[in-house]
């Protein structure tokens, strides 16, 4: 097995692009035969995430799975180094869960279905990448390579949006959460080479953030460096993990987004800008980041209210999740902003939970657009009677968003906000309001579209599909499962967080 | 000192070029109108044996010939395949295009020849004169080329355009180098480095003199603000000719530029450093903005393509005597700006070739009626805009290490800035191509409308399909594992700063 933990991250990363290229050279119109065959890369990359969380050994810490190719010679000398901790293992298997559910609920996608799971599963190299890599160059191509087919996965296959007072088309939503993204990950460059030069200046020009790290504990790098690099890091990240002012896109992204594409979105995709300012902020620029955690906890407050006080106030079903991510996203920002061990612990976990309760929902939201054909949740009624199964299963993942006891939203909120509490007072109670905003939506969203008298316009309609309900039913017992014993994850958790500078 | 004429024979490629030039104007007497793409066979056959040729005789070679007026080195060896491969790649993709629209089709070939031996001497000349000479060659056969259609009057307004703006900026070109020699004294680059590291300060007339160059060399690049030149005649020019002035002239010139500037001027960086790297932002950002208001996909390409040369000036701007990554980085990113120009371009020639349209909502659906060629289009355009897994993303990621290492990351930072700008209007064109309404979606799933473009041709010529599949290959390898294109990029700048 040691032979194989040499090669599990190389082969997690590439097996999806592997499965992209060989998809690419399947015949267009074999619909279902493009799907088996996503399916079965998908659900290979969902074993060896398993395999991965599952050998993580949490006694030990540290990185682990290590590997390292030389990619390009001096004087560059870059090198593909892999290695995750238990915060990387913890998001590998969240995209792993993810992305295999994404691909098992996208069986409706009939215009041009090959070509949308060549990006689907391309968005699944980037992802993977992002989280095993331990090089600056690699993280910011696998960053890229993530946000890459966001822009036709959107755009070709999404929906435009037309409730009420406003119309949306899609592109518009493709391009801005598209040039948004690009926009953050030009901050994150720049960033990048500034760190390049930092370190150059200190005698090693290397973009090992393994090196990198040792830089900055050593104090090579100056703390008025540092202040200056890790805003840049702070917003470029800080763009793709929603943060406030600059979250516009994610709303309207996840709402024009086909259901397997916001799921991933939502679920995966955000958690990459939370982890890019953990990974890279907190470890390069540590004095930098410490400076720097007032302002992010401000903004993280800022979220969670904002997020909270802008869903309330819609009537779209997918703006209403749409906005609340932004708002729990929120919660993952002030958490790293704790700095401190539980509440940053919290923040991972939250990344965690979040991912799978917004995949559930916007799972469950496509599963009724489909039979509905709308969104607006005026016009849904009383659907508990005609969907029983997905209504069940929603009342789950809105408790679990607004934090119930035994459920997994739980456990990490309330874990941010005894960081929070430790540190910044005022604003965890702020945010603590907002946990109860949460309440407020969540519960108007299932009264007026799951209760009361069923509208006549839905007496045909079937419940959710058996792949459907399988996904959604799985998702539900990890819901369950992290809410009732949340040990497993932590010990991985605290493992890596106590190995954060400045924690 | 040898004999001036002792090692001649190092200059076969360069004679076996004028001869294949002219052979294939004297075969176009006897070959019948119907068959002129013969003539293009031959052409590329014979490209094709000079490379093996070039490889056998000047790999590892580092010599100067005429006392020193050409180096035969790793540079010149580089940028000679590179042309030569270019010429290949053009010559494949016109032969269709000048069989449908163009008159005189075997001076046409000819014409491409002697402009990539103007291309060969200007990347080894290591003096003033004969570089202007060389680059007087590469510039009269474009002047020719982008006035080709000469029934069409944009062709012919291209050409006149291009002429009066190449004649005067030549000029200014001659006029820097005369002020040079007139303060210096000598007109090889390794006697300028020489003396300008003996005078120490630079004397104001020695000032205007580089200044003078640098303009010269400005209005060959399409630099701004020279390069009110460079629309127009993208626009008016023959659809390969386009595609040619953008990558090939953009290459020599940038071959010169490096030459000189590390071989001749690099004492004096301190004096021009500054200048080339406002130049540099500014054409990057008036390229990038005005692109933005295009409709024509050829004059989106131009200012797309002063965009892409202001980015690589930064290159120039960063030129270090201690450190090869800024040249390596602006050969690093000729390769894959050349392989991404060439993938889309070969894209847009074959859909002019099937429809005659060049607006950029003529593009709408085509990657329903046309998936692969909306698909390599989507992808060079991509990588123009620097994603990643395409050359784009490397070559960028390269050059702006490079700037980052020699302390310019302002500029670094607008160059990444300049990039954001132009995908957005690369997301305009793939947009078209791709994005589609829902209803249109629906119509197109029922199989109710297929989207054909209209013409006698409807696919893509197996010839076209050739360059198009190279050029693919070329920008995922580059994209993806550069390190065999960096050793010869390497080799190529040691040959040009041989302190290190």
């Amino acid at each position: 097995m040691e032979n194989f933990d040499q090669i599990a991250l190389a082969l997690i990363i590439f097996v999806p692009l592997a499965g992209a290229i060989a998809a690419m050279f399947m015949p267009a119109d074999r619909q279902k035969d493009v799907w088996y065959f996503a399916i079965v890369v998908a659900g290979l990359c969902f074993a060896l995430s398993l395999y991965i969380f599952l050998r993580y050994d949490y006694g030990a810490g540290g990185f682990q799975f290590q590997d390292s190719y030389l990619w390009l010679p001096a004087p560059l000398d870059i090198n593909l180094s892999l290695g995750i901790d238990g915060i990387s293992a913890l998001l590998i298997l969240l995209n792993g869960i993810i992305l295999l559910g994404g691909v098992l609920v996208s069986q409706n996608i009939v215009y041009r279905p090959r070509d949308f799971f060549v990006l689907l599963l391309a968005l699944g190299t980037g992802v993977f990448g992002t989280f095993a890599v331990r090089d600056l160059f690699f993280l910011f191509f696998f960053y890229e390579l993530a946000v890459l087919p966001m822009y036709l996965l959107i755009g070709v296959w999404g929906s435009s949006t037309d409730f009420r007072t406003f119309f949306r088309a899609k592109e518009y939503a493709a391009t801005k959460l598209f040039l948004f993204l690009v926009a953050g990950s030009v901050l994150v460059w720049i960033g990048i080479l500034a760190v390049y030069m930092g370190a150059a200046e200190s005698g090693f020009p290397t973009f090992s953030m393994e090196t990198l790290g040792r830089l900055a504990e050593a104090g090579q790098l100056s703390e008025e460096f540092q202040t200056w690099v890790f805003p840049l890091f702070m917003v470029g990240f800080g763009v793709l993990a929603g943060m406030w002012p600059f979250h516009t896109w994610s709303p309207d992204g996840h709402v024009s987004a086909p259901t397997a594409v916001s799921m991933l979105h939502a679920g995966v995709l955000m958690k990459l800008g939370a982890y890019g300012i953990i990974r890279v902020g907190m470890v390069i620029v540590p004095e930098g980041a410490e400076n720097w955690m007032p302002v992010l906890i401000t903004l993280g407050t800022v979220n969670v209210l904002y997020g909270a006080v802008s869903a309330m106030s819609q009537t779209d079903l997918k703006y209403i999740i749409g906005y609340s991510s932004v708002s729990h996203m929120g919660y993952v920002l002030m958490g790293i902003a704790t700095l401190d061990r539980i509440g940053v612990g919290g923040a991972v976990l939250q990344m965690f939970s979040h991912g799978i309760m917004t995949a559930l929902m916007f799972l469950l939201v496509g599963a009724i657009y489909d039979r509905t054909h709308t969104r607006d949740i005026y016009a849904l009624k009383g659907l508990f009677s005609r969907m029983g199964v997905t209504g069940f299963f929603f009342a789950i993942a809105g408790l679990a968003s607004l934090g119930l006891p035994g459920l997994s939203g739980f456990i990490a909120e309330f874990m941010v906000f005894t960081g929070a509490f430790r540190t910044y007072l005022p604003l965890a109670i702020l945010a603590v309001i907002g946990a109860a905003l949460t309440a407020v939506y969540i519960l108007r969203l299932l009264a007026l579209t799951f209760l009361g008298e069923s509208d006549a316009r839905w007496e045909h309609l079937t419940d959710a599909s058996p792949v459907e309900k399988a996904v959604g039913g799985a998702f539900v017992l990890i819901i369950i499962f992290v809410g009732v014993w949340p040990e497993p994850l932590l010990r991985l958790i605290n493992v890596s967080v106590d190995a954060l500078p400045g924690v | 000192m040898p004999g001036l004429t002792a090692n001649l024979q190092l200059l076969t490629p360069e004679f076996a070029l004028a001869g294949l030039a002219l052979l294939v104007l004297a075969v176009d007497l006897v070959v019948p109108q119907n068959r002129k793409n013969l003539l293009g066979w031959l052409s590329i056959a014979g490209l094709l044996g000079l490379i093996a040729l070039s490889l056998k005789m000047l790999w590892g070679e580092n010599e100067t010939l005429y006392g020193g007026l050409l180096a035969v080195d790793a540079f010149s060896l580089f940028f000679k395949i590179f042309f030569l491969g270019l010429g290949i790649f053009i010559i494949l993709s016109s032969m269709d295009y000048v069989e449908k629209n163009l008159t005189s089709r075997g001076e046409f070939y000819g014409l491409i020849l002697f402009s990539i031996l103007g291309m060969n001497v200007m990347a080894q000349s290591r003096e003033l004169l004969t570089a202007y000479i060389s680059l007087e060659l590469l510039s009269f056969c474009l002047y020719v080329l982008a006035a080709y259609a000469r029934n069409e009057a944009k062709s012919n307004e291209a050409g006149l355009k291009y002429i009066i703006i190449g004649a005067f900026s030549s000029a200014v070109l001659l006029y820097g180098v005369s002020m040079v020699y007139s303060t210096l004294g000598v007109t090889q680059f390794a006697s300028i480095s020489a003396a300008l590291a003996n005078t120490g300060d630079v004397s104001p007339a020695l000032w205007v003199g580089m200044a003078l160059i640098l303009v010269g060399l400005g209005f060959k690049l399409a630099a701004v603000p020279f390069h009110m030149w460079a629309p127009d005649v993208y626009e008016g020019a023959p659809f390969p000719v386009t595609a040619y002035l953008a990558i090939g002239s953009k290459a020599a010139a940038f071959a010169l530029v490096l030459r000189l500037f590390s071989e001749g001027f690099l004492p004096a960086a301190d004096q021009w450093r500054i200048v080339v790297a406002v130049m540099a932002a500014i054409t990057m950002l008036t390229g990038n903005l005005v692109a933005l208001a295009q409709h024509n996909i050829k004059r989106l390409m131009a200012y797309s393509s002063v965009g892409q040369v202001g980015i690589i000036l930064t290159g120039v701007a960063a030129l270090s005597a201690d450190s090869i990554l800024p040249a390596s980085g602006v050969m690093l990113y000729l390769v894959g700006y050349s392989l991404t120009n060439m993938l889309v371009f070969a894209g847009l020639i074959s859909f002019f070739n099937m429809t005659g349209r060049e607006d950029i909502s003529a593009f709408r659906g085509l990657a329903d009626g046309q998936p692969f060629l909306a698909a390599t289009i989507a992808i060079g355009l991509f990588s123009l805009g620097g994603m990643p897994i395409f050359a784009g993303f490397t070559i960028k990621f390269y050059l702006f290490t490079a700037l980052a290492s020699q302390g310019l990351l302002w500029l670094a930072g607008l160059a990444i800035f300049s990039s954001l700008i132009s995908l957005y209007y690369y997301l305009q064109v793939i947009r078209q191509m791709y994005i589609r309404p829902v209803e249109e979606v629906a119509e197109a799933i029922a199989g109710e409308e297929v989207y054909i473009p209209t013409g006698p041709e409807v696919s893509t010529s197996p010839l076209i399909l050739m360059v198009q599949s190279v050029s693919l290959v070329g920008v995922f390898w580059v994209g993806v594992y550069p390190a065999p294109f960096l050793a010869v990029i390497d080799a190529a700048s040691h040959a040009i700063l041989p302190g290190l």
